[in-house]
């Protein structure tokens, strides 16, 4: 039995009166891409909060790579390898598309406490990150800051990003937000190609690229993870259909 | 690129200028210009040590008079020692010699903004900013009432440290010092922006959660930052004291703090010469307007509130547009 | 050292506990409701101080300078709110520090042009002159007196904040900022009140000091900087913790000005003694914010734990 890339048992969370995330208990093993589905409020993003290190819970235990992660911060668990990318795109602004990628080549090499090299005139980071940026679609707009990226290409540059991170594991929420039909077909070549790298924990809305992607499929809903399977076995569970479409759909 | 081909030939521009005004007055026999443009090459070095963490690291130190302070006073307590032919505190002797006097400042000075980064980094946003005011604020009382350096009176320095080979008593010699100074700060902070560090610091600046994201906790890298800031700073104050040859613990007010930052919006937060174009408008405009009028500073107040609103970018932004960050 | 002069001093560091308390409650509010950093409160005290003088001097009366002052802080600081500061609300800090210093520099000059360079003259009232005897020790009426303007104030923001139509809003502003002006409040008129609120406190405290200690330009500045460690103190965003803290603040300083000297001349010369202990006397609050920042960054008291 292969060991899961990243475990989390009996994970929860409370905040005040609302039990964000209940009890939760899944896994993510080599190879394979693992969505989590859910109703709008179910608890994803908090989940995500949990898995990336910006928030600790209440309770359970969350591993990595075989490592109890629990109560590493969020830098730590990214130097271990988790590489995330966020709903609502999170990059250097000013830095041009290249620069950010850059930045997390360097975060992947180690301590940010070079001081006297250029940056620019690194081989071994600029070439890489066009690397990155050529397996996105982005090796044309390399040099554009990434304030002036297009939704699409700012989504891309997200995947860029991680992907430099050269993970164990990717984390990626709601990648497909926002994009159209033909944006999301050309993330979703990109994310299969993924897959063979390492595996990943996708959290969507967008069914059509879960279906398209997905080998498992978790499904959230008030906190609480209400089935686990194949996209086959999911469409048709009763649980799952009643949490989306409410108590008359069943 | 046009647009990098701007700046770079503004700050050639400013360059040279510093240079040549006291070069210019030296020839007409105005030594009080060659004194003006020492004081404005001071004034600009301190604000390259802040912009390395303000410009680069977004971190709004209004507490940096404390190490421009601790730099002057260190200078000062060296000089006064070997002038006195006693030892110094903790037994350290007296020199009157700039090199190791540097040398000290800035270790000194680091090491303060190490210690108060490390406290006031625990927060952010305007708890930051009230922070680093009151951390100077403490050591500006403190000077005022340690008796054993003047405290309220102050510190003379009697004699101007000296400098290997140069004669430091002459106004344009002291000059090149500075501005030698001036110019090797300004190379340590291109350098230290184009390295691995200078990215890590300004996306720490720009998105601390997606630096954190990617592995790089921002908390180290500010506050590295923020000494070496300190120290840059530090380094001015002791130039400073041996400029007037005088310290007080007016060195340290929360006023001058204030202009520091000033110098920075006025040049161009983050800008390479920035300093330079921001210190030689503050001391141009209290000459010029204070010439004119005794209540310069309201002008000043002023016109600090339009550029605020209307003209962000300071001197060199209004000139050469924005950075490039390839 | 008497038990009356320790008494003596204690309420004394109540009483500068009061002013900074003035002080703070204005800028915790302005900056929990608004967001802003306001270097330029330490100009609405002295503005209040100056204006108090200048009209008690000309009506011959303290009370009507008293209210005075504290109007013309009000205004003055509705004024600033509604030209200058308003723009600010969407900026970044560094803007708002700059903006805010700038606007010191203007008063403060304005103030040097329309009064004088000089200090001013303000005297105590008629009524609160001399002592009021305590049973364990005498104590200056005047001062007594500036402590129970403090407590009424304290009382009348918890009933303002509390009770009010306004609290709530100032309450709910503090809590969402985004969500009340999207619930219809008036944004606007409640950011001007509010600050016109602060300004006014800010000119009471400075009214109120202007009588036992000098009016004279550049008076709010010290003031504000120790308004800024009680709210790190004390806690972001709470008036109970703006009180608590200041009043920490206060008794601190106070008996630490008055204590240490003397502890020192029991293992130093006496003139030594005085130097040292007034030295490291004027650190004590700076440490004892230090040591919150690192025990609990949040404050002591914050409002939302």
């Amino acid at each position: 039995m292969a060991e899961a890339a990243l475990a989390l048992e009996d994970v929860a969370i409370t905040f005040g009166a609302l039990k964000a995330v209940d009890g939760v208990s899944l896994t993510l093993m080599p190879g394979e891409i693992h969505a989590l589905i859910g109703p709008n409020g179910a608890g994803k993003s908090t989940l995500m909060g949990l898995i990336s290190g910006s928030l600790r819970p209440d309770r359970g235990r969350i591993t990595f790579g075989g490592r109890d992660v629990t109560a590493l911060p969020v830098a730590a668990r990214a130097r271990l390898g988790l590489g995330r990318s966020f709903q609502v795109s999170s990059l250097i602004p000013e830095f041009s598309a290249r620069r950010n990628v850059m930045l997390a080549l360097q975060s992947r090499a180690g301590h940010p406490f070079h001081f006297f090299r250029p940056v620019r005139h690194d081989r071994a980071l600029t070439t890489s990150a066009e690397a990155c940026l050529a397996e996105v679609g982005l090796a044309l707009r390399a040099h554009v800051r990434a304030a002036e990226l297009s939704h699409g290409e700012r989504r891309r540059l997200e995947i860029a990003m991680a992907l430099a991170l050269a993970p164990s594991a990717f984390l990626l929420d709601e990648p497909m937000a926002g994009l159209g039909a033909e944006g999301t077909a050309d993330l979703v070549e990109v994310l299969d190609r993924l897959r063979a790298r390492a595996p990943i924990l996708l959290v969507e809305h967008d069914m059509d690229a879960v279906f398209a992607l997905a080998d498992r499929v978790s499904v959230l809903a008030s906190g609480r993870l209400i089935a686990t399977g194949t996209v086959a076995e999911i469409r048709q569970d009763a649980a799952v259909r009643t949490a989306y479409l409410g108590e008359a759909a069943s | 690129m046009p647009r990098i081909g701007r700046e770079q030939g503004l700050n050639l521009g400013l360059a040279l200028a510093l240079l040549a005004a006291p070069l210019v007055a030296l020839a007409l026999a105005e030594p009080f210009y060659i004194t003006l443009a020492t004081r404005i090459a001071i004034l600009a070095l301190a604000a390259v040590g802040l912009n390395l963490a303000l410009g680069l690291g977004g971190m709004v130190s209004f507490g940096h008079a404390a190490y421009f302070g601790i730099g002057g006073y260190v200078a000062g307590i060296m000089a006064h020692h070997a002038f006195m032919g006693t030892p110094g505190p903790l037994g350290i002797p007296g020199t009157g010699q700039m090199l190791p006097i540097w040398a000290m400042a800035m270790v000194i000075s680091g090491v303060v903004a190490a210690v108060i980064g490390a406290l006031s980094l625990r927060t952010s946003g305007i708890f930051f900013i009230m922070i680093t005011l009151a951390f100077a604020q403490m050591l500006y009382y403190f000077a005022l009432s340690w008796p054993a350096y003047g405290g309220e009176d102050g510190l003379p320095i009697f004699r101007r440290n000296a400098f290997p080979g140069l004669n430091t008593m002459r106004p344009i010699q002291f000059f090149a010092v500075v501005y030698v100074a001036l110019m090797l700060a300004i190379g340590v902070f291109a350098m230290l922006r184009e390295s691995r560090f200078g990215a890590a610091l300004m996306a720490a600046r720009q998105n601390p959660a997606r630096l954190a994201a990617l592995g790089t906790a921002p908390f180290g890298v500010m506050l590295v930052g923020f000494a070496i800031s300190g120290a840059i700073t530090g380094l001015a104050g002791a130039l400073m004291a041996d400029l007037t040859r005088f310290v007080s613990p007016a060195m340290m007010a929360w006023t001058l703090s204030g202009e520091l930052i000033v110098i920075i919006l006025l040049g161009g937060t983050g800008r390479l010469f920035g300093p330079v174009a921001g210190a030689a408008l503050l001391v141009g405009f209290e000459v010029v307007f204070g010439g004119m009028t005794e209540h310069w500073q309201l002008l000043l107040g002023i016109v600090l509130l339009l550029v605020v609103l209307f003209a962000r970018g300071g001197l060199i932004g209004t000139l050469a547009g924005r950075e490039g960050h390839g | 050292m008497t038990l009356a002069l320790i008494i003596e001093q204690m309420l004394n560091g109540i009483q500068f506990g009061m002013v900074l308390f003035l002080m703070a409650a204005g800028l915790t509010l302005v900056f929990g409701v608004m967001g802003l950093i306001n270097l330029a409160h330490g100009s609405l005290y002295m503005i209040g101080a100056f204006v108090c003088a200048a009209v008690a001097a000309w009506a011959g009366q303290f009370w009507l300078g008293l209210a005075a002052g504290m109007a013309a802080a009000a205004i003055a600081g509705a004024l600033i709110e509604m030209t200058v500061l308003r723009r600010l609300y969407d900026r970044d800090h560094l803007d708002q520090v700059l903006a805010t210093f700038a606007l010191i520099l203007i008063a403060t000059e304005g103030t040097k042009m329309i009064f004088g360079p000089f200090p001013l003259y303000l005297g105590l009232p008629e009524s609160l002159t001399g002592t009021v005897d305590l049973g364990l020790a005498p104590y200056s009426r005047y001062r007594l007196a500036l402590i129970g303007f403090g407590v009424l104030v304290a009382l009348g923001l918890w009933l303002v904040i509390g009770r009010t139509r306004l609290g709530i809003q100032i309450r709910a502003g503090e809590a969402d900022r985004a969500m009340i002006a999207a619930l219809g409040v008036n944004i606007r008129a409640l950011y001007t009140i509010v600050f016109a609120l602060g300004a006014g406190l800010a000119g009471l405290a400075g009214a109120l000091v202007g009588a036992i200690q000098s009016v004279q330009v550049g008076m709010g500045e010290p003031v504000l900087i120790l308004a800024f460690v009680v709210i790190v103190i004390g806690g972001i965003g709470s008036v109970r913790g703006a009180l608590l803290g200041a009043l920490l603040v206060g008794v601190i300083d106070t008996m630490g000005r008055f204590l240490l000297p003397r502890a020192f001349a029991l293992i130093l010369p006496a003139d030594q003694a005085m130097g040292v202990g007034a030295a490291l006397a004027s650190m004590l609050i700076y440490v004892l914010m230090a040591m919150v920042l690192v025990l609990r960054p949040k404050g002591l008291f914050p409002a939302h734990a």
